[in-house]
């Protein structure tokens, strides 16, 4: 891993990091803290200028992934989100994603086939009519984005726990993982898969998921930011291997547990 | 030395000259501090970029983090410090008595009367060991708002898993507002203490120094 050295005198620190950045040994790898503006507050607080961004981001990645610790440990698995009446949801409930709406995916209901994979008995797939059979629950609970605003919503489907079992999934491993038509992907503890508000999603607010909020179908967990909520799920697989997601390999938080 | 220390024990005693103003833990509790609350809020700011509570954004140039995922790395990382350093200060500061020796009583009458000689020039700042009526009413003050900033920001991290926290302060949307506010109480007080220190440069010596 590259370190910067003190910098010579004259030399912008700015575009040392821009350097160190070119300079990471895998090109694939994302600095998660963008650019210089990411220390230059930093810079001008300490006064130094020899903390450079890999060293800083490696130590924030570290205690990133002791939060998670924290978070599981503190994740009770028989705490309910409160839920609200249907007069609360937000209307209209807001579009947010990292595409412009009328760019969501769209999926065919007649060539969906949810595929099921890793630790798990029955790896067959899942047309929508085998899915919309299975015992369908309602909540209205709040969704918190990671931007810090929240909405409230209805949503109806089945329990991903149920379906767990009705797959054989074997419970005692660590992770699901998510993949979605787009290429997103999330993947979540198994305590939080087994919450019984986290829910294989269907419809929303009484209708159909439309497609900007997911169809056919979004793994909705009122226990976790919004980001960990997949839309537009094409394949769940159990898994102990950290397979990590979309936006937390950018450097969001794995847990993001609230 | 012992009578020293017995001394700076007394209640209301002012230091003897040349004795110890600030103990070391209040001085390196202080700098943590500092450090600690500079990256909150620096970071807070990028964070509060992504979803504005009221019309207006911080400038990049003054935030932490250069976006939210990078911001957030160092708020839940700079979090431990706040809340550890905090308990620390928190801890000592009642069981060595220096609360109640330094910060009580803060009576009203004191507090116009010494507010009112600072604007017009004449409140003594000779001694440093004796807190002024103002400077107990802004310490107490900030203390609360670092307990309520904690709270909240607790009540915003969990509002499902501490959610009875959260309902406290009025629920989710609301406990973003009451973070936002304790954290401009905080800086609003930094900013007066920070004019202070240049105004009775001694008290950076002493804060640094001990004396």
């Amino acid at each position: 891993m590259p370190r910067l050295r003190r910098n010579p005198p004259g030399v912008d620190p700015k575009l040392l990091i821009k350097d160190a950045a070119k300079l990471m040994p895998d090109p694939t790898r994302r600095l998660f803290l963008r650019g210089g503006a990411s220390l230059g507050a930093l810079v001008f607080l300490t006064g130094c200028d020899i903390v450079d961004s890999l060293s800083a981001e490696r130590a924030l990645i570290k205690v990133s992934h002791f939060n998670d610790r924290v978070q599981a440990w503190l994740f009770n698995p028989n705490k309910l989100a409160p839920t609200y009446p249907d007069s609360a949801v937000t209307r209209p409930f807001p579009f947010n994603a990292y595409y412009p709406e009328d760019e969501a995916p769209e999926v065919d209901k007649a060539d969906y086939a949810l595929e099921v994979g890793g630790k798990v008995d029955d790896k067959k797939t899942w047309t929508l009519d085998e899915l919309y059979a299975l015992p369908q629950e309602t909540q209205v609970t709040r969704h918190i984005c990671v931007e810090g605003w929240s909405a409230i919503g209805k949503w109806t489907g089945v329990r991903l726990s149920e379906f767990l079992r009705r797959v054989g999934a074997d419970t005692r491993a660590q992770y699901v993982w998510f993949r979605c038509a787009e290429g997103y992907s999330t993947s979540i503890d198994m305590a939080t898969a087994l919450h019984p508000q986290t829910q294989m999603t269907f419809q929303f607010d009484g209708q159909i998921l439309p497609r900007k909020y997911g169809f056919p179908m979004k793994v909705r967990m009122p226990t976790k930011l919004g980001f960990k909520n997949p839309k537009h799920v094409m394949e769940i697989a159990v898994t102990d291997k950290y397979l990590g997601g979309y936006w937390e390999d950018q450097g969001y938080n794995w847990f993001s547990g609230v | 030395m012992t009578i020293e220390a017995s001394h700076d024990r007394a209640i209301a005693a002012p230091a003897p000259a040349g004795g110890v103003i600030h103990p070391a833990w209040v001085r390196l509790t202080h700098w943590i501090n500092a450090v600690a609350v500079a990256v909150m809020i620096a970071s807070g700011w990028e964070i509060y970029n992504a979803s504005p509570l009221f019309p207006f954004r911080f400038p990049q140039s003054i935030t932490l983090g250069g976006w939210l995922a990078g911001a957030l790395l160092w708020h839940f990382a700079a979090m431990w410090l706040l809340v550890v350093n905090g308990l620390v200060y928190l801890a000592l500061g009642l069981a060595t008595g220096r609360f109640r020796r330094k910060l009580v009583p803060v009576r009203p009458r004191e507090i116009l009367a010494d507010a009112k000689a600072a604007f017009t020039g004449k409140l003594s700042y000779d001694d440093l060991s004796v807190y002024n009526a103002v400077q107990k009413l802004l310490y107490l003050g900030v203390i609360l708002a670092g307990v309520v900033v904690v709270l909240s920001g607790i009540a915003i991290w969990k509002p499902i898993q501490l959610q009875e926290l959260t309902a406290l302060l009025g629920g989710y949307e609301a406990a973003r507002y009451v973070h936002f506010l304790a954290m401009a109480a905080i800086a609003g007080f930094t900013v007066i203490h920070v004019v202070m220190a240049f105004v009775v440069p001694k008290s950076l010596r002493a804060i640094i120094t001990g004396r």
